[in-house]
């Protein structure tokens, strides 16, 4: 009897302890995102004194998101040509950030190599992950600008006006830079969560290759990447969650999207629009990202639930 | 590692091949610490020099006008200012973030209610949620409540926060048994006794961890503070640093390239500082894969 009484009790005690949580998302994300769907089908205006006017538009938003032209881009079609720049610097960062992370971790598993110093280097190879975005950005604009570190260095840097190469006055210049900055940032944090796939690996399988004579060419191959797969893929698309959320980089880096807004990423446009109020439009941008966030989510689940990894490393 | 026995026996050859692997994975080793610090190394030694050094040479070399440096990039107050609001809002997120989100880890963990599954499954879902998509409605519902151009929107909303809590939740079941909990209420401590006196204080080395990811990303942050802060004393690190670049270009104090490399030491360096004290439970912290997004 006195048990049943103390369930009951508890179970109140549960929901209390989550109320704050919940009730701070309610009211400062759910209603929110809401919103921004809501708005996304209204006409927004806000002329000033006479206060913000809704209206009810329908898909609007949406056509004339999928019709309005770049003034730079021969008059293609903005979205299109921001989301293609989003993922043209999310591969040119990602695609090596891959490749670096995983000799890195290969290198900090293996047994044979015995790495000394692995503190130090993992310390070292982690950190540009804290350092504020804007701050990297603003540093490499500050050594690569005309009269900058490397324009002193170098003789062919330096001023367009006077025929020289000016790092901020080519698209692809710029968006390399921003795919640098990325590549830097967050290549130690890729090796770090491969590391703890590779290390998820049951040792056995490399004992069982290396008696069996393999090579640490074939054991890599016919081993480790296989049963890599599963963190390789929650790598890869959680990390294309983040190159679709590019935006302090590139913004500051390229001041508001650089040459022939060449480096402009889908949340600089949606930037852009927020403190243009124009509020429609801008919901209808949250929206579609949204979407494709929703489906690259869902595929993170999908490989994280089929690849019996531990459970430590799903998310 | 289990592998080692595997080395007896083995041929000199083989012996060879390893210590030209490891030869090559240390030279592979440096070229990455050099990446990763290079440009860092490359800011501090020219935030000890001066305008014109920086323009007319190259240097690998620190030079003598750190403090001309750093009294021109403090002068006018407004970095200073910055620095103090930046801390104010991400010390009071990362202290509220921490707080509420192991207590809802905790909440979920040790109480039986009907809706603790589904709680679990809501917050691993919005998760994946990046914040800037629903900032048109933040921003309609900061401006609405009148809250526009103060830290309450930097600082509330981080009562929220999915990845600190799934951090949390992970760590409380696998460091936390019931039977310290059970025994506290037979000695007749109430529930919030217990979590405050008894579950937070097993949970410090998971709040130390999160305390910094927290502060770094409300520190960090640009996108949302540049949408909410108007008035110039408010705005926070970032937005600051943001407006450097205009700043050289009206040849204003940043045109002076001495102060603009320390403008910038300022901002990263403190988080640097931190970081270098306890990185060896933030990789560990990383390793558990709780911290991305």
């Amino acid at each position: 009897m006195k048990k049943e009484h103390k369930l009951v009790s508890y179970a109140k005690w549960g929901y209390i302890f989550i109320a704050p949580f919940f009730i701070v998302y309610l009211v400062f994300s759910l209603i929110p995102l809401i919103s921004t769907f809501v708005y996304s089908f209204f006409e927004y205006s806000d002329s000033g004194l006479s206060g913000a006017t809704m209206e009810f538009a329908g898909l609007k938003n949406y056509t004339d998101l999928f019709t309005m032209g770049s003034s730079y881009n021969n008059g293609q079609i903005s979205i299109l040509s921001y989301a293609g720049n989003t993922m043209i610097m999310w591969i040119m960062g990602a695609v090596p950030q891959l490749l670096f992370s995983l000799i890195l971790a290969v290198i900090f598993t293996s047994a044979r190599l015995k790495i000394k110093g692995q503190r130090f280097f993992k310390t070292v190879i982690y950190m540009p992950n804290l350092i504020m975005a804007a701050a990297f950005a603003m540093l490499f604009w500050a050594l690569f600008q005309f009269g900058g570190p490397i324009d002193a260095a170098f003789d062919w840097v330096g001023d367009a006006s006077q025929g020289k190469f000016d790092f901020f006055k080519n698209i692809w210049s710029e968006r390399t830079l921003v795919a640098v900055i990325n590549f830097i940032m967050w290549f130690g944090n890729t090796t770090i969560l491969l590391m703890a796939g590779i290390m998820g690996i049951d040792q056995s399988l490399f004992e069982a290759a290396s008696i069996d004579g393999a090579t640490s060419w074939q054991v890599f191959r016919k081993v480790t990447i296989p049963l890599l797969m599963p963190i390789m893929v929650y790598v890869v698309i959680t990390s294309l969650i983040g190159g679709l959320q590019m935006f302090d980089v590139p913004q500051i880096l390229t001041n508001r999207g650089g040459t022939l807004n060449g480096s402009k990423t889908l949340i600089m446009y949606l930037n852009d629009f927020v403190t243009n109020k124009q509020y429609g439009v801008a919901g209808a941008v949250s929206v579609l990202v949204f979407i494709i966030t929703g489906i690259l989510s869902m595929i993170v689940f999908k490989t994280m639930n089929t690849g019996d990894k531990p459970k430590k490393k799903a998310k | 590692m289990g592998t080692t026995h595997i080395s007896t026996g083995e041929t000199k050859s083989s012996r060879a091949k390893t210590t030209a692997a490891r030869v090559l994975s240390y030279a592979f080793l440096i070229l990455v610490t050099l990446i990763a610090l290079f440009p860092l190394y490359l800011l501090l030694i020219n935030s000890t020099r001066s305008h014109v050094e920086i323009g007319e040479k190259f240097s690998i070399l620190p030079s003598t006008s750190f403090i001309t440096n750093f009294k021109s990039a403090t002068m006018s107050g407004g970095l200073l200012r910055g620095i103090i609001n930046s801390f104010i809002i991400s010390a009071s997120a990362s202290i509220l973030s921490c707080y509420f989100s192991a207590m809802t880890a905790y909440g979920i963990h040790v109480y039986d209610f009907k809706l603790k599954k589904f709680a679990f499954t809501f917050i691993m879902v919005i998760m994946m949620i990046p914040t800037q998509i629903s900032a048109v409605g933040f921003v309609n519902l900061v401006f609405n409540l009148n809250l526009n151009d103060t830290f309450v929107p930097l600082i509330v909303p981080s009562i929220a926060a999915p990845a600190v809590f799934f951090y949390m939740k992970q760590y409380i079941e696998s460091s936390m048994p019931l039977e310290v909990i059970e025994a506290a209420r037979v000695d007749g401590s109430n529930e919030f006794r217990t979590f405050n006196t008894i579950a937070l204080p097993m949970l410090k080395p998971a709040i130390a961890v999160q305390l910094i990811f927290a502060f770094t990303s409300a520190w960090n942050n640009y996108f949302i503070p540049m949408l909410i802060i108007e008035r110039p004393e408010n705005k926070t690190v970032p937005m600051l640093i943001a407006t450097l670049r205009s700043d050289v270009a009206s040849g204003g104090a940043a045109a002076d390239r001495g102060n603009l490399y320390m403008s910038i030491v300022i901002a990263i360096i403190p988080i640097v500082i931190v970081y270098i004290f306890i990185s060896k439970h933030i990789v560990q912290g990383v390793a558990l894969g709780a911290v991305k997004g």
